[in-house]
């Protein structure tokens, strides 16, 4: 299973840098997400998988998960969520001021 | 705390209410008075530690700073140290006290002023009392940040801005140098206490870490004391306001280096290199300084040559006392602690005639309006007092009696003359250009020294030339030189008051290992009878007035030198093509283009980390660990292959976002199967929101146009991509397959006893790791408001 | 703009949102012993605002719910600054969370945690920025 899911998270990371290497804003936050999915699963991955019950001390098993990177993933996702947010409206607000999403075409004007 | 550390920490607490005082104050009281009160206070301090000290007493306190890594601010007060705190205060005061008068509260701004003085002040408290290494060199770089903005105070000046750029580049580029020689040091004897060092001199000693320490260390203090060929500072920072240049730039901060070069003698001297880089480079210093300073036609840069001129001696000497370590105990180990009272000594009386020479050069400034040589004259009658002062600075300067120059240069002299009676470190074959030396640059010292008077206060008044006309000064500005003048007399007279109480506990701490022996015992008379320092004396008084006297006939010859030839050109030259050289080098990458940032930085990554892992060989394919895969398990994994592929096609932005949903959908699902319920939730909650955000964005926004709607094939982005990829894979094979220790997951399993939690990723959350958690929402929260300012905020613009 | 006849959604919104905000307090408190939490019941909580405003128009909704989201963050950043805070006063190392165990009339033996409060940071800051990012960019025409 970690194999599979090192593979995975490689393809993850192939893709989302072949797209933050496009030209297009939208494409490079795409990419962002995808690699910011890759980065959660390699996390989870490195703690090791299926070794144990979920980490809820109520549940009465005997052993659990590695929480440690499950608390980690838990604060990147929220983390991911906000910085997104902001690449999303500075993509929005850079294509209404200067009417392109094409970042090679957001040189020379007033506001570099 | 002590009340030593709060001595040192004084000066930049108050520091912080003087823009408050200026505030309030100013167009009633000066600002300076009520800054003249913190030197005053640490002064009378550092007096009450005299009789202590001169009985052989040390203060330490020690108050913890980053105790795990060993560093403390370690205060410590010896003989060495507190010369040059009563130095710094002392002429601190009287420095303020004249600036009261000199800088005009309507005009000038006084509380930049003050503020960065007594940050310096502060600063140079701190270098001189600081035990730590790291922490003096905290301090050090203080006084290079203080000076720095003291010379560029009128920054509205283009030659104020370049001289203190040029004083920042060059002792910033010594202080790091000795920052790495304290490191070098700190690992050879793997503590930062300098007191510590002393125990292990043996240890440093035979390191093969010790000469390149040595020479690190001195860059260090050669940078800050202006010797040869870094000296080209100095005069640059005459453009600070002159009470600067008597106090930062004569009195105190480049003595900094002769104290760092006094308190490095128990480690370092005893070795022919030291012996040979201290003393040559000091001599050096000594002969440039005093040739350069007879052509200057400015009577600050006068006085900064012959500072530098200066400093060079005080440093040969600490280079020759340092001799006396090598003979460790006996007569000859005498001889070179004259050699190392003398420096400290003519360091004091350095400090006392030159003050009040600056402070004679900024009177004459201040009531004439110039410092210019060859327009001044005749001011003898005009103002007496300021030229009595000035006979008495410049006599003492050019060694003669009854001032206190002379009793420091005789030593002085004999001092070179049983250097060059050396037979070890090679001085039987050099050592005859010591005293050579010596004598020569004694002969322009005594030269500058007259010119200095006799230009300024003699010949013909010339009040066309002047922008004033000139009168006396102000009572209030005659008191800080008229003090100083009175020391040079009184220290002349009575030497050994001086000698009994500073000059012993100083040489103390420069050559523990003799003080511990007791035979450092000195005796400083005015009169030594005929000797052959005398005579040199004589000599020097001779020749030198006569070259004054047909100095019109000879001056010329410094013409013959080549402009392009001097160090000042070569650093000028040196800085335009760095500056070429690092434009040419970041136009050639810096494109402007995000595209090529990105590249650079992944490449940057695959190279790194492919590199790393290649070196140190940790490339693992061990998969015996691995959990077993179900077929759901599978299925899942190539649907989201298939879901980020589709992003990658996508035709259109709806399919792409939708996919990309589809994808953080799938991935909370493999939260669902490795126990992970709290991300499972979260990721799905968090997915569905986000595109709704991306909807909502994106509803504004035009198509793909026609041209971008495929992703266009680039083979460099493929190469890169691909290669992140098996980087990233290889990786986290390699991660899997060594296992370097135990997870630490099993200390938060104890989350219901410690936290009260059943939830351990909770518990983690809010609990065991609160504060990172906290920082989340601060950077959560700055996020919403970056989003909420790049709208409202546009919209006015857009409305414009 | 045509009115859209989005009555389905409408109707069914208004029982989805009850339930939704009912299942994020839900998930707020059961955060400290089984899944659940801060972030989780925050975004909860959100979705379900980000439903009532996608469904209504901006306008209505806040008429009836004249919340300022920018200060909900605020005081959810200040609730978790002061609950840290909270430890130094006794002595304690910044965000040093208590908890004890109280017989309450009611709930019976009952467990009260600071880190609790420290939660109710998290989850009004949650709240707070979610909701400011999509109420700007949906309010920006």
């Amino acid at each position: 299973m970690e194999t599979l899911m090192s593979i995975l998270v490689g393809v993850f990371f192939a893709i989302g840098t072949y797209l933050i290497l496009t030209k297009s804003l939208l494409r490079i936050i795409l990419g962002t997400s995808i690699i910011s999915h890759g980065v959660h699963l390699l996390i989870l991955t490195m703690g090791g998988l299926k070794t144990g019950g979920p980490p809820l001390l109520g549940l009465d098993s005997l052993s659990f998960t590695d929480a440690l990177p499950q608390a980690l993933i838990l604060t990147a996702i929220v983390i991911n969520f906000a910085t997104t947010a902001l690449f999303l409206v500075l993509s929005y607000r850079s294509y209404k001021l200067l009417g392109t999403d094409d970042t090679s075409q957001m040189r020379g004007n007033e506001d570099e | 705390m002590s009340l030593l550390h709060i001595m040192i920490l004084i000066p930049f607490i108050f520091a912080i209410f003087v823009p408050l005082l200026y505030k309030f104050f100013n167009p009633r009281i000066h600002t300076g008075w009520f800054v003249l009160i913190i030197p005053v206070i640490i002064f009378i301090y550092l007096i009450r530690f005299i009789p202590g000290i001169s009985s052989g007493e040390t203060m330490y306190h020690s108050m913890a700073w980053m105790p795990s890594f060993g560093i403390n601010f370690d205060a410590y007060v010896d003989g060495l140290g507190l010369v040059f705190g009563l130095l710094i205060t002392g002429i601190g005061a009287l420095v303020i006290l004249y600036s009261i008068y000199y800088m005009s509260k309507e005009r000038e701004a006084l509380h930049n002023f003050y503020v960065y003085l007594l940050m310096f002040m502060g600063a140079m408290l701190g270098v001189v009392f600081s035990d730590n290494i790291l922490v003096l060199y905290v301090f050090w770089e203080l006084t290079s940040i203080s000076s720095f903005l003291l010379i560029a105070y009128w920054y509205q000046r283009e030659k104020s801005r370049y001289g203190a750029q040029k004083s920042m580049l060059i002792t910033i580029f010594g202080g790091l140098a000795m920052l790495s020689g304290f490191i070098m040091l700190s690992m050879m004897t793997d503590t930062y206490s300098i007191r510590e060092m002393f125990t292990q001199i043996n240890v440093i000693t035979e390191h093969h870490l010790f000469l390149p320490a040595m020479i690190l260390i001195l860059l260090g203090a050669f940078t800050k004391s202006a010797q040869f060929p870094f000296s080209i500072w100095l005069p640059d920072a005459m453009e600070a306001p002159t009470p600067i240049s008597a106090y930062l730039h004569s009195a105190t901060m480049v003595k900094a280096g002769i104290y760092l070069v006094a308190r490095m003698t128990p480690i370092f001297g005893g070795s022919s290199e030291w012996f040979w880089l201290v003393s040559g480079i000091g001599l050096i210093t000594l002969l440039y300084g005093s040739i350069n300073a007879v052509r200057q036609t400015d009577l600050k840069g006068l006085l900064a040559y012959s500072t530098i001129s200066q400093l060079g001696l005080i440093m040969s000497l600490l280079g020759i006392g340092s001799a006396a370590l090598y003979f460790g105990y006996g007569r000859e180990a005498d001889l070179y602690v004259v050699a190392i009272t003398a420096s400290i000594f003519h360091m004091i009386n350095h400090s006392t005639f030159k003050g009040s020479l600056f402070m004679v050069v900024g009177i004459i400034d201040h009531e004439t309006g110039t410092r210019d040589i060859r327009r001044l004259g005749g001011l003898m009658t005009i103002m007496p007092i300021s030229f009595t002062i000035a006979v008495i600075g410049s006599f003492a300067m050019a060694g003669l009696p009854p001032f206190n120059g002379f009793i420091s240069k005789e030593m002085f002299f004999t001092s070179v003359l049983e250097a060059s009676k050396l037979t070890e470190f090679n001085m039987e074959t050099f050592g005859i250009l010591f005293p050579v030396i010596a004598w020569v640059a004694s002969v322009f010292t005594f030269i500058y020294s007259m010119i200095l008077v006799f230009k300024t206060f003699r010949g013909k008044y010339k009040p066309e030339k002047l922008e004033k006309k000139a009168h006396e000064a102000p009572i209030g500005m005659l008191i800080s030189p008229i003090i100083l003048a009175s020391l040079v007399v009184i220290i002349f007279f009575f030497p050994n008051i001086i000698a009994d109480y500073l000059l012993k506990p100083a040489v103390a701490s420069v050559l523990p290992s003799l003080a511990e022996g007791g035979i450092i015992d000195m005796k400083i008379s005015a009169w030594h009878g005929w000797n052959t320092e005398l005579f040199m004396t004589i000599g020097v008084v001779v020749l030198g007035g006569l070259m004054y006297m047909y100095l019109k006939k000879w001056v010329g010859i410094y013409r013959l030198y080549p402009q392009n030839m001097t160090l000042n050109q070569l650093y000028n030259s040196g800085l335009d093509h760095a500056q070429g050289w690092s434009k040419s080098l970041t136009d050639g990458y810096m494109t402007g283009y995000i595209r090529d940032y990105i590249a650079y930085l992944f490449g940057f990554f695959i190279l790194f980390i492919g590199g790393t892992l290649l070196v140190t060989q940790s490339i693992t394919l061990d998969f015996s660990n691995n959990a077993p895969v179900n077929v759901f398990e599978g299925a899942l994994v190539l649907a989201m292959m298939t879901a980020a592929v589709t992003v990658l096609f996508a035709k259109t932005r709806l399919t792409a976002i939708i996919a990309l949903g589809v994808l953080g959908y799938l991935v909370s699902m493999f939260f669902v199967i490795f126990r992970a319920p709290d991300l499972a939730l979260t990721q799905l909650v968090v997915e569905t929101v986000t595109t709704a955000l991306f909807l909502l964005c994106f509803y504004h926004l035009p198509k793909f146009k026609e041209h971008t709607k495929r992703v266009p094939l680039k083979p460099l982005n493929l190469v890169i991509s691909i290669g992140v990829g098996i980087i990233v894979t290889l990786f986290a094979f390699s991660a899997n397959g060594t296992r370097l220790f135990d997870p630490i997951a099993s200390y938060y399993e104890d989350a219901y006893e410690l936290a009260g939690a059943k939830n351990i990723v909770n518990s983690i959350l809010v609990d065991f790791r609160g504060i990172d958690t906290m920082l989340e929402i601060f950077v959560l929260c700055i996020a919403g408001l970056g989003v909420y300012t790049m709208i409202k905020l546009g919209l006015d613009r857009r409305e414009k | 703009m045509k009115e859209p006849n989005d009555i389905i959604l409408r109707g069914v919104t208004k029982v989805a949102v009850v339930i939704i905000f009912t299942f994020a307090i839900n998930l707020f408190f059961s955060g400290h012993h089984n899944p659940g939490g801060g972030f989780i019941g925050g975004l909860g909580f959100a979705a379900a605002l980000t439903l009532l405003f996608l469904s209504y128009d901006v306008e209505s909704v806040k008429a009836n719910f004249p919340v300022d989201f920018k200060v909900v963050t605020s005081i959810g950043v200040l609730i978790a600054v002061f609950t840290g805070l909270g430890g130094v006063f006794f002595n304690e190392p910044f965000l040093t969370q208590a908890f004890q165990y109280f017989d309450l009339p009611i709930f019976g033996k009952t467990e009260l945690a600071t880190a609790v409060l420290f939660d109710i940071g998290v989850a009004f800051a949650v709240i707070g920025t979610a909701m400011t990012i999509i109420l700007t960019i949906s309010e920006d025409r």
